[in-house]
């Protein structure tokens, strides 16, 4: 089966490509991008007006299963990922029994295979039970499939720990992502440390619990040239460390999320849950050093972080309720109404933080609309505007910031190997 | 000015002119209690709900006493003897509260927030008596009321906050108050027990007693909480008295006639000597006077707001 969709404007940054081209699918794969393809085609899309970029690749999300279904699943949590354009994700390893040995990793599989609706890659665990103490067997999950390993929600403390980690994931190709907290600063901190948790009355979060573990991890990674990606970084102080490390030529990479970028710490002021998450939201200053740093490249990726909670976990007192924020619905739309549309980010580089980047950095296949590549694509209204609402959200959880919010551009298309896997 | 809030949450949110209007409401009541027959009908058939989630005796009487003077009935829940222990959620207690046609909640609570999370999901007015380290708006109020009755004004006082500012919501409660309505505020405490970016609040800090009690008009001193585990506690009371504790040698290298607030209870030896509590400066019984004509005041004014409120919906 054949799919032309004509006339669209398309930005593929693998291939240099941002203008009005025609792609032609065949079967799963792309067959063609350029201008006027004149191919019969099975069905034809007219993309006029309209944006066509590589699918999203989103490398933070908690899908929950195994072990919180009642959060989220792997069918709902592919599903909401695919309303929002993106096509292939990486699952933290945070589930119930953990992502921390090929066992394990085939439970996961066994379920994926049956109910995944996007490209799942599986993000298996540093540490066995993720308690930082013993490293997994990262050969034996390698030779499962994984692509990347994670303590995510927790840092190793260990350095001696954390340097083999390293050494051992250097050596089978997979990459360490680090979420950098040192929790004896953070502890007990529930939102950024300063005059807004001193309005508030709540134990603050220094960005220091960040920003040191981020320059200790930094430094592993020099001394054992093993490539290292640093999660959800949300202070300016890891921005000068991680720019500093890269102008050294030490193989780091980073992210931010998309709440991280947009919002700061007053959203929080309120006592809304929903703006309760870990790294929390920080001051105006850090949002620009942020934003300053995805423009300039400090940044590589933007993702969402999806962190599906109950209603019963969320709509709780402030300080008991969990900490994090569905994502998955609206990364897309937040990059373009907070980064581009202001004139922050051009469309190229938009797709760069949230297709090729990640991809480039999984070691995966995905991000381009090269030829003979899997068609993974979506077609997006840039102008259409719409608003966030809890009704609408096809996760089985509401934690998000944007609630309420009204957005700018919208997925009319997902293309998921060729064939049509949601349509607006 | 018309009250238009059906709740009050914290100070921090309110203009100089709503914070008068409530302690000007105040000083109309206050007259009450000193009656042979201590009771006005304004919230005849109205039910207010204390719901204490932390042990209180003197605010939740205070408030008790205020609900009583303006004959509305009274029911206090604490967190012991109810279905809070049996797990269910603070907005489903708030919501069954509701559902026995109560009128005004007062709530304690340890956690910040709790007061907000509360009056966002309920009709009923939502009256603060103290969310964590949050707010205790009623003990602000009835701490400006005493200083505005000695003092006659609050523009231009110099008041001095001194204690654990970092775990107390008397202290930002009464920091949003003062500041608002023109005082010059200082918070003195040990340096662990000042919180990150204070002076953003509009307070001058020092960890020097004798320069915060220097020029003050009044200094209000804040209960220490030993008990407190671990976390930035001061690791001993004897050091605490030597190093921040109110004495009449500190005394009297103030101003003449310092006033000298406490909200209750007072550790004596720890944050001030006898000597001070029950001296000529002390105006600590009158705080506790006080703090029934300012509850009656709040709890008289969110009701009123809420009848309107309510008025208005039907007749919509």
């Amino acid at each position: 089966m054949k799919t032309l969709i004509k006339n669209g404007y398309v930005i593929d940054p693998a291939n240099g490509i941002c203008g009005i081209r025609d792609i032609l699918i065949d079967g799963k794969v792309i067959s063609k991008v350029s201008e006027n393809i004149r191919s019969a085609a099975d069905v034809t899309i007219d993309a006029s007006g309209r944006i066509v970029m590589p699918g999203l690749v989103d490398m933070h999300v908690h899908l929950r299963q195994p072990g919180r279904e009642d959060k989220e699943t792997i069918y709902s949590g592919t599903k909401a990922a695919l309303k929002g354009g993106v096509t292939s994700l990486l699952a933290m390893p945070n589930t119930q029994p953990p992502m921390d040995s090929a066992v394990n990793i085939k439970l996961l599989k066994g379920i994926l295979k049956k109910d995944a609706q996007a490209n799942v890659f599986i993000c298996a665990a540093i540490t066995k039970g993720r308690q930082g103490k013993e490293v997994s067997d990262i050969s034996g999950l390698q030779q499962e499939g994984v692509v990347a390993v994670s303590d995510d929600g927790s840092s190793v403390d260990d350095k001696e720990v954390m340097a083999e980690a390293l050494k051992k994931a250097g050596l089978n190709k997979v990459l360490v992502i680090c979420h950098s907290e040192d929790k004896a600063l953070s502890s007990g901190g529930m939102v950024n440390l300063g005059i807004i948790s001193t309005r508030m009355g709540l134990r603050g979060m220094a960005d220091e619990a960040e920003y040191k573990r981020v320059a200790r991890d930094v430094e592993l990674a020099k001394e054992y040239s093993c490539p290292l990606h640093l999660a959800h970084i949300s202070s300016q102080e890891s921005v000068k460390i991680i720019s500093l490390a890269k102008k050294k030529g030490v193989r780091i990479t980073a992210e931010a999320t998309p709440h991280h970028l947009s919002l700061n710490e007053e959203a929080v002021l309120g006592y809304d849950t929903n703006f309760k998450m870990n790294p929390p939201l920080r001051s105006k200053e850090d949002v620009q050093a942020l934003k300053k740093g995805l423009k300039e490249g400090i940044i590589d990726v933007i993702a969402s972080d999806h962190a599906p909670h109950t209603e019963n976990e969320k709509e709780i007192e402030f300080e008991r309720a969990e900490f994090g924020v569905i994502g998955l619905e609206t990364i897309l739309a937040v990059g373009i109404t907070e980064l581009v549309e202001p004139g922050f980010l051009d469309w190229p580089s938009l797709v760069e933080k949230l297709a090729l980047n990640p991809a480039r950095i999984l070691g995966i296949d995905k991000g381009t609309l090269s030829p003979g590549k899997d068609a993974d694509l979506v077609i997006i209204d840039k102008e259409k505007e719409w608003l966030v609402e809890r009704e609408g959200l096809i996760s089985k959880s509401r934690n998000c910031p944007f609630l309420g919010r009204k957005l700018k551009g919208k997925v009319e298309y997902t293309f998921l190997g060729g064939k049509i896997a949601y349509k607006a | 000015m018309v009250w238009s809030s059906k709740d009050l949450l914290g100070l921090e949110g309110l203009s100089r002119e709503e914070i008068e209007f409530i302690l000007d409401t105040a000083s109309s009541f206050k007259e009450v209690s000193s009656r042979e027959i201590k009771k006005v009908p304004a919230l005849r058939g109205k039910t207010v709900v204390n719901l204490f989630y932390e042990p209180s005796t003197r605010t939740r009487v205070s408030f008790e006493i205020a609900a009583k003077r303006l004959s509305a009935d009274v029911i206090n829940i604490a967190s012991e003897t109810s279905s809070v222990r049996k797990g269910e959620t603070l907005v489903d207690t708030g919501r069954n509260i509701e559902a026995l046609k109560v009128d005004i909640i007062v709530i304690r609570h340890n956690y910040s927030g709790a007061a907000q999370m509360l009056a966002r999901h309920l009709k009923a007015s939502v009256v603060n008596a103290g969310d964590g380290w949050h707010e205790h708006p009623t003990q602000a109020l009835l701490d400006m009321f005493t200083l505005r009755e000695k003092l006659g004004r609050i523009q231009g006082l110099k008041v001095s906050i001194v204690g654990d500012i970092a775990h107390s919501r008397v202290a930002r409660s009464n920091i949003w108050g003062l500041v608002k309505l023109g005082a010059q505020v200082t918070v003195c405490a040990p340096k662990m027990l000042i919180p990150a970016a204070i002076e953003e609040m509009g307070v001058g800090v020092t960890e020097d007693i004798d320069l915060a009690l220097s020029g003050a008009d009044a200094v209000n001193v804040l209960r220490m909480q030993f008990e407190r585990d671990g976390e930035n506690a001061f690791p001993r009371q004897l050091d605490y008295f030597s190093n921040f504790g109110i004495t009449q040698e500190r005394l009297k290298k103030a101003k003449k006639d310092i006033i000298v607030m406490h909200p209750g209870p007072i550790n004596r030896g720890i944050e001030m000597s006898s000597e001070v509590a029950d001296g000529m400066s002390s105006v600590i019984l009158e705080q506790v006077t006080n703090g029934i004509a300012v509850r009656m005041a709040v709890l008289f004014l969110v009701a009123q707001a809420n009848d309107r409120i309510k008025n208005n919906e039907d007749a919509h």
